[in-house]
């Protein structure tokens, strides 16, 4: 039965929104968080919701994140809603993640990849110990991070162009700049394109692509990744202003980009070479970013010859589930009153009991 | 950045602006877009102002970034990004014009009157020395401040046993 709608309860909403305003800003003798902090201080939330809000606006998803009292999936809802307001100006020049100016990059495989480790700023090797020193107030901000004598030079090197030579790494297939599947003009469709997975896992939810990611990894489509590169940094934005009829830079974002690589044994045509996953994401965003890898991989089945056993490896399933504005809707509206359908579910039921009943005692019937 | 690159060519384009194109105007565009709204309006504040009108009030909109799947391959879509433009024209004719990362207006509309400030040979020169140039080492010193922070977590990571040497 379709959803019914209901009518009412105009003031009662007005007081619940006013007490959800009371509890987002908790106790008035806390100072309370400006935009500006949560943009520096919770940068990771702000990255989060910009990745998945499909927006990169580093001052709204701070806003988007207070107002929504932190549920990072609910900021996203919000930054996605505003976003339907705005003019669309048209779509940017390809970025070059080759021309990053890149704050971290490591490579899990290849030890001796050329413009080196890079660790960055980096919770890995922390010990995940609580650190009671950020809960005391008024402390001095920390030093600032060691320089080097020398900067990092520029540009580093890719794992791809590593190996180019060699053949040992798949080549990316550049066909033409035509503009790609636009997720947010047009329906989803299948069988889908690279071009149209990889916008939907971009924009899709951290934690179902993480699940699926690993699920892979442990067995379910296993497509046996080996992380060949992660990047991190800056990268300038170009746009071709229909005024002016050349690109521009407009601005610079921060991306995190993940080149995860699977043995591929060959074919009759083609010698074993490596294959490629292919993560990137807004802001600094490494489990994401690794995630999306390795279900683009996983995705790419059809290209290898793999067959589908497996959750990850069904496009329709995870492109239809990956993106948690829909899935959220779908799931919540389910407490928006259904006394509808409920009433029909209720005679159904009765009727059915009614009926069972009289099977079990169709003697008594009989008699009466 | 070269100079004398500035007026290389001129053209009316589809929208009825006069456009000059040239390798400095990319340049300096990509200087005011990637500055910090703040360093361009001290800029600007420390500045002459000229006449100029708006052809286009500032407006926020959206820009789809595009990435290569793969890193090299063909484009697909991304997200979205912020982005406010704005057009003016000076009283001596010169029009500007910005596409600038973020809502600020007031960044793109400066950014536009000083686009068009950069295309008149009476503001060219002062404009680059006193505003162009400050941002873009300003830039640049950010750059280098990172990659210097970059630098210094560089490691060595030791692999402890090995099946097999790597073939050189």
């Amino acid at each position: 039965m379709a959803y019914v709608s209901v009518k009412g309860g105009e003031k009662a909403i007005e007081n619940a929104h006013q007490w959800l305003a009371e509890e987002r800003r908790g106790d008035p003798t806390v100072e309370e968080v400006a935009v500006a902090q949560i943009r520096e201080q919770l940068s990771l939330a702000v990255d989060r919701v910009m990745a998945e809000g499909s927006c990169y606006d580093r001052d709204l998803a701070a806003l988007a994140v207070k107002q929504a009292g932190g549920d990072l999936p609910e900021a996203i809802f919000l930054v996605r809603a505003y976003r339907t307001t705005l003019p669309r100006f048209g779509g940017s020049e390809p970025v070059d993640t080759e021309r990053m100016n890149v704050r971290r990059r490591i490579s899990a495989a290849f030890k001796d990849i050329p413009g080196g480790q890079v660790l960055g700023p980096t919770f890995d090797y922390t010990h995940r110990l609580l650190d009671f020193r950020l809960a005391a107030d008024g402390a001095a901000p920390p030093e600032p991070a060691p320089l080097a004598n020398e900067p990092q030079a520029w540009p580093m090197p890719t794992i791809g162009s590593v190996f180019a030579h060699e053949d040992l790494l798949e080549h990316d297939v550049r066909s033409g700049d035509d503009a790609p599947f636009d997720l947010t003009r047009e329906p989803m469709s299948f069988p889908a394109g690279r071009d149209q997975r990889l916008q939907a896992l971009a924009r899709g939810d951290e934690g179902f692509l993480l699940s699926l990611a690993y699920s892979s990894q442990r067995g379910w489509g296993s497509t046996h990744p080996l992380c060949g590169e992660i990047r991190l940094g800056e990268v300038a934005v170009e746009f071709i202003p229909e005024e002016l009829g050349f690109p521009i830079e407009i601005g610079e974002v921060t991306l995190t980009e993940c080149q995860m690589l699977s043995g591929f044994a060959g074919s009759a045509q083609k010698a074993p070479q490596f294959t490629r996953g292919y993560g990137l994401a807004f802001g600094h965003s490494e489990r994401k970013a690794m995630s999306m890898a390795i279900v683009d991989r996983a995705l790419r089945r059809g290209e290898v010859g793999e067959d589908v056993d497996a959750p990850v490896q069904d496009e329709e399933f995870v492109l239809y589930h990956s993106d948690n504005v829909e899935a959220s809707g779908f799931v919540q509206h389910l407490k928006l009153p259904h006394y509808v359908d409920f009433q029909a579910d209720l005679q159904l039921v009765r009727r059915l009991r009614r009926e069972h009943f009289e099977r079990l005692n169709p003697s008594k019937e009989a008699a009466e | 950045m070269q100079q004398t690159a500035w007026v290389e060519k001129r053209f009316v384009s589809d929208t009825g602006l006069e456009i000059t194109a040239s390798e400095g105007r990319r340049e300096w565009m990509a200087v005011l877009a990637k500055a910090e709204a703040s360093e361009v309006s001290a800029a600007w504040e420390r500045l002459e102002k000229p006449t100029y009108t708006l052809l286009r009030s500032p407006e926020p909109g959206l820009v789809l970034v595009r990435g290569r799947m793969g890193g090299l391959g063909d484009p697909f879509n991304l997200g979205e990004m912020t982005v406010t433009r704005s057009a003016v024209r000076l009283a001596t004719g010169e029009t500007g014009l910005s596409y600038v990362a973020g809502r600020n207006r007031r960044h793109a509309e400066i950014a536009a009157v000083l686009d068009a400030m950069l295309q008149s040979e009476a503001h060219h020169d002062q404009v680059r020395a006193e505003v162009i140039a400050p941002l873009e080492i300003a830039q640049a010193a950010r750059r280098n401040l990172a990659a210097r922070k970059a630098a210094a977590t560089r490691v060595d990571f030791f692999t402890l046993v090995r099946d097999r040497e790597p073939s050189k």
